[in-house]
């Protein structure tokens, strides 16, 4: 981060040069690679797979992740550069699905072997295979110290059986980056598993429709005596909880991301629709009711876009933001839950409809204060630390 | 091969709406967002592509103030090996002569078989490369769209002219060549180039270093002045189309059914 000094102006910037430099460079890319043909796969439910050797060959999945495992190392904000401009398709399905390394690895690179990172992040990195985090299941998902799924010591092996649902990328996932339990009920007997798609047992249910991010491909997983090495256990046994716990830190960032970016895109699109839009003989920009919603938009979005900036840079600097990520997330899903419904209510009709982005992007917000833990977790999390 | 290719920072035509400045001075600059100028982009491309077949070396040069300096470590991130900024306050306001003395003296500082250009810019006038193939008593190609190597003295080129028709040329190097668009796919810059290029130091020349007299450059030394910007007022027998993209193409699908040019 710099300190800018101007005479007497004084203010921080999050974003150096070099950051606007892979930011120009990840939005040429999506311009050109992505928009053109972001309807049809919304429609399709997924898009091609050729997009993850791109996005690895130019280096972009790497970021944030060490070198020594391939990636491109990176800051807090050399992430949300990539996932704003990943937003920019205007498909948070595509982001979600392009990014969902981006909570599948972590757990790896922090606590695995270097066997481990050789053989189940350096691939994914290089956009030869998919990876895909599982830790909600049919019966809970926030209430993670209560998965059922299990994963009992058989030899050199865990026998796993359970399933998983909601899966990002679930589809076409070459490994699942598990939580299992290994040990007894609660929190301390949760462990990661690294499971390969073609482990005998493992099987994908049908990809789940969804109200939003249809470009994503979202499945339920079975587990179904899953003879899983020991050596893909990641971290120790029964410490898988902590791990979770810390991963959401970066998930929930990212979702706040998503959210101003999502409010952010639905009021440049309603600016410029009330401009060409005539009624009653003007723009609809003309009559001052439209003018002060299109304030009121502009300055949430702004405010919320800022406090994420502040907790990221406060993220990064080591300091402990588990309360003000908590807050940052629902701040920005409930900032882009009015931006976006305003949108759709300026555009009238056509707001309502199919091949309108304005459209999509109110479907795709509603899982945003979901993800990544609900509104209400959020708010738990936040009064333990008040 | 030795290539220079200058580059501009312009808006980015695919990031902002252009319009008028309500002095009627020049576009209105606010909030624009900038960029490389597409064909520079272009001949950047082939210049490394050149590069990539026959060896050499590729410095990326552009004038302007400091935050040109973005557009050249743009490049550089691409795969141009070198960067040269010329900057002086003395250079601001130029017209294509200007700008052309001053690439003049940066090529007669160097040692280049191959200078190239973009075809045009974001002004529009296609001047550049001209001018300064003359300056420096060079021959000289226009909207070149492609380009073969002969052997070390000769190139040939292909040029798009009128009608889509396609020229070919031999020349000689050392040579400027202004180069067209469509000429090759510019490749992506990915994050290694960003990285390696993040901390090189871009050397900046000014009018001293250049050897370029303040008074016939800039602002003093343009004889072409720009009086005045505005939108044309409506013709007889147009016809603008007014809504949202959806309701124009509507309306423009409905004109050209009505008009015959739809069966």
């Amino acid at each position: 981060m710099n300190s800018n000094k101007q005479s007497e102006k004084v203010y921080q910037e999050y974003f150096t040069k070099e950051h606007n430099l892979l930011r120009s460079a990840v939005r040429d890319w999506i311009r050109k690679e992505v928009v053109p043909n972001i309807d049809d796969w919304e429609e399709a439910g997924e898009f091609p797979k050729e997009l993850y050797g791109m996005a690895g060959e130019l280096g972009f999945l790497g970021i944030g992740f060490p070198e020594e495992v391939g990636g491109a190392s990176g800051d807090i904000f050399d992430a949300i550069i990539l996932n704003e401009e990943m937003m920019r398709s205007g498909s948070g399905g595509f982001a979600a699905g392009l990014g969902s390394l981006g909570i599948a690895l972590p757990p790896i690179v922090k606590k695995g072997t270097a066997e481990q990172k050789e053989r189940f992040v350096k691939p994914v990195i290089a956009g030869k295979k998919i990876a895909a985090l599982g830790i909600t299941e049919p019966g809970g998902g926030s209430d993670v110290a209560n998965i059922q799924t299990t994963a009992v010591r058989d030899g050199n092996d865990y026998i796993v059986n359970g399933s998983k649902t909601f899966i990002t990328s679930g589809v076409r996932a070459d490994q699942l980056t598990c939580a299992v339990r290994t040990g007894g009920k609660g929190a301390h007997g949760i462990s990661f598993l690294v499971i390969e798609s073609d482990t005998p047992g493992y099987s994908v249910g049908k990809k789940l429709k969804k109200t939003g991010w249809w470009a994503s491909d979202t499945a339920e997983i079975f587990l179904d005596n899953c003879r899983v090495p020991a050596e893909n256990l990641i971290g120790e046994e029964n410490m898988g909880f902590y791990t979770i716990m810390e991963n959401f830190q970066m998930e929930r960032l990212q979702l706040c991301v998503m959210a101003n970016m999502t409010a952010q895109m639905a009021l440049e699109e309603a600016l410029k629709y009330t401009k060409e839009r005539h009624a009653f003989g003007k723009p609809l920009s003309g009559f001052q009711v439209t003018r002060h919603k299109l304030v009121d938009m502009a300055t949430l979005v702004e405010v919320s876009r800022e406090f994420t900036y502040r907790v990221a840079s406060k993220i990064q600097a080591g300091l402990n933001q588990v309360k003000e990520i908590s807050m940052a997330k629902n701040f920005a899903c409930s900032i882009s839950d009015k931006v976006t419904y305003d949108a759709v209510q300026l555009f009238g009709g056509y707001g309502y409809m199919r091949g309108y982005l304005v459209e999509r992007l109110y479907r795709d917000n509603r899982i945003l204060s979901i993800g990544g833990g609900t509104t209400e977790i959020m708010k738990e999390i936040i009064s333990k630390l008040m | 091969m030795e290539i220079l290719v200058c580059v501009k920072r312009v808006p980015d035509t695919s990031e902002n709406e252009i319009g008028v400045n309500s002095a009627g001075t020049d576009i209105d600059r606010d909030d624009l967002v900038y960029s490389v100028n597409e064909w520079d982009n272009y001949a950047v491309e082939e210049a490394i592509q050149i590069v990539d077949r026959v060896g050499g070396k590729v410095t990326v040069v552009a004038v302007g103030d400091s935050e040109s300096e973005e557009v050249l470590r743009r490049e550089m991130a691409m795969g141009a090996n070198d960067g040269l900024l010329l900057s002086d306050d003395s250079f601001g306001g130029s017209d294509g002569k200007g700008i052309a003395t001053i690439l003049k003296a940066a090529v007669k500082k160097g040692n280049y078989d191959l200078v190239l250009t973009g075809a045009q810019a974001d002004a529009g006038a296609g001047q550049v490369g001209g001018m300064l193939a003359a300056m420096l008593d060079q021959p000289y190609a226009s909207l070149v769209n492609s380009i073969e190597i002969i052997n070390d003295k000769t190139l040939k080129v292909g040029r798009e002219i009128e009608g889509g028709n396609q020229e070919m040329n031999e020349i000689q190097m050392p040579c400027v060549l202004s180069i067209q668009t469509g000429i090759n796919e510019p490749r992506y810059v990915g994050i290694r180039g960003i990285r390696k290029v993040a901390s090189v130091e871009i050397p900046v020349l000014g009018a001293l270093d250049l050897g370029v007299s303040s008074g016939s450059v800039g602002s003093a030394g343009a004889k072409v002045k720009v009086q005045d910007y505005f939108v044309p007022q409506l013709g007889k027998g147009a016809e603008i189309l007014e809504g949202s993209t959806e309701e124009i193409i509507d309306k423009l699908i409905e004109l050209l059914k009505v008009k015959g040019g739809l069966k």
